[in-house]
């Protein structure tokens, strides 16, 4: 079984910095010939076009083909093939397979079943490593460091899973945490006391004001409607943040705003040409960190 | 009850294993972990017997029947503080405590239902983590903790 990229808390501290370091270099040299002759396949049992699409572009700027589907109604999936033979059969044909799946822990049997890397685009509300590498890779692109990173985490945090990989990814780099969420959307106990075994400080708040002029980043997320069973409780959470250009005033100089994208309501558009918001830099440099995870995961550094 | 009849009552089989100190609560769950149901050897089953630490308590006994430790391992889920008595003779010639196994596959349910492990063909797998003198399981495929536990049907 060959290395995959499956949950963020398979790589220690060194293993995530490498795969910075060649991001890095990957948005330095652009697009290359270093996977010619490769085949990736991007398996997307649940669709995600902005995902697909940043995986391909990557795979592609990297000189590899790409095969696959971006859903599976017109698959033999849909037929009510098992997970575990499409894969063996795709695993046949390609170098990697990169795959999103619905199903949570389905990319980790999926790369327990097949000889090839396989990296994890999404497993239903569990991981999407992926998008905290990017985003350790734009925090250390804006700020110049890792270490002693003040975040302040915004929205939905109860069912969040990019804050939640991103609190673990950061937790080897000594930062600080403040938790901005309704009531009803706090942060998790159990990451609370993963962050207090480790002596990581936090603050929680539901006030958006209270600490914008305490954080390095702003790492602002959207209230995602799927999550409620019930259409009221969504509309009484999905505004409940608004970020908007004259709140900005006294933030730190260095602070910067991220988002995974897409945004609904959450940052005002009159926020975008200040020179605190960086979210789509920061969805740019998704590209790059895919690059870097395929030609990684492939044996390149 | 005297702690003599107590005795008898673990001692009363010729050769074997006696399965002591189980919660009343979980002494189905024990059969189930041990697949006593599918067992040909004669099996007496003691529920709600008086203990001194427990309250309520059960006592499994099977006849000539010895288990491996690691069997024995996957009853520390329902049963953590359970005794094992090896029975030769009428006499315990060893008794020893159970003890948790790190990893548990295949007999525990994720309690997840969105986890691969309850919607495909896929052997489950959990590491033991005890917080707060609890067994916790956590998922090595979904990542999520499975509270209590749900014992896979054979
Ligand atoms: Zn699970």
């Amino acid at each position: 079984m060959s290395k995959s990229l499956i949950s963020i808390n398979d790589f220690s501290r060194d293993e995530l910095l490498h795969i910075l370091s060649v991001a890095r270099e990957m948005e330095e040299t652009g697009s290359s010939k270093l996977l010619d002759g490769k085949v990736v396949a991007c398996l997307f049992f649940e669709p995600s076009t902005r995902t697909r699409l940043s995986f391909e572009t990557a795979a592609k700027r990297l000189g590899a083909k790409v095969i696959g589907f971006s859903d599976v109604a017109n698959t033999s999936i849909s037929k009510g093939e098992t997970l575990k033979d499409t894969i063996k059969m795709v695993s046949n044909y390609v170098d990697i397979i990169v795959m999103r799946h619905p199903l949570e822990g389905a990319a980790r049997y999926a790369s327990e079943i097949c000889d090839i890397p396989v990296v994890n685009a999404g497993d239903g509300a569990n991981q999407h490593p992926s998008q905290t590498l990017l985003d350790l890779y734009t925090i250390l692109q804006t700020q110049g460091r890792l270490e002693r990173v003040a975040v302040n985490m915004v929205g939905d945090l109860k069912y969040g899973r990019t804050v939640h990989s991103l609190l673990q990814a950061l937790s080897h780099f000594d930062p600080e945490f403040i938790f901005t969420a309704p009531e009803a959307l706090r942060m998790p106990a159990e990451y609370k006391t993963f962050l207090e075994k480790r002596g990581i400080p936090f603050l929680e708040t539901d006030s958006l004001m209270e600490h914008l002029c305490d954080c390095d980043i702003l790492y602002m997320t959207r209230v995602q409607q799927e999550r409620f069973s019930d259409p009221m409780e969504y509309e009484k959470f999905k505004d409940v943040y608004r970020l908007e250009r004259s709140m900005l005033a006294g933030v730190r100089e260095n602070m910067k705003i991220l988002h995974p994208l897409p945004r609904v309501g959450e940052i005002a558009e009159d926020v975008d040409n200040t020179p605190y918001a960086y979210y789509f830099k920061q969805a740019q440099n998704g590209m790059y960190v895919r690059m870097a995870i395929i030609a990684c995961l492939l044996g390149y550094r | 009850m005297s702690e003599r009849n107590t005795q008898l009552k673990v001692s009363a089989i010729k050769d074997g294993t006696v399965l002591d100190h189980i919660p009343a609560q979980s002494l189905f769950q024990v059969i189930d972990i041990l697949d006593l149901s599918h067992c040909g050897n004669p099996v007496t089953i003691g529920v709600n017997l008086e203990s001194k630490t427990l309250g309520r308590k059960g006592i499994i006994k099977i006849s000539d029947r010895f288990f491996l430790d690691e069997e024995l391992s996957r009853i520390a889920l329902a049963a953590p503080d359970a005794t094992v008595n090896i029975i030769r003779d009428y006499q315990v010639v060893s008794k020893k405590r159970i003890e948790l196994p790190a990893e548990v596959i295949g007999i525990a349910k994720c309690s997840n239902p969105m986890c691969v492990t309850n919607n495909q063909a896929v052997t489950t797998r959990f590491a033991t983590v005890v917080e707060d003198k609890k067994v916790k399981l956590l998922c090595h495929y979904c990542e999520k903790t499975t509270e209590e536990f749900i014992p896979l049907r054979h």
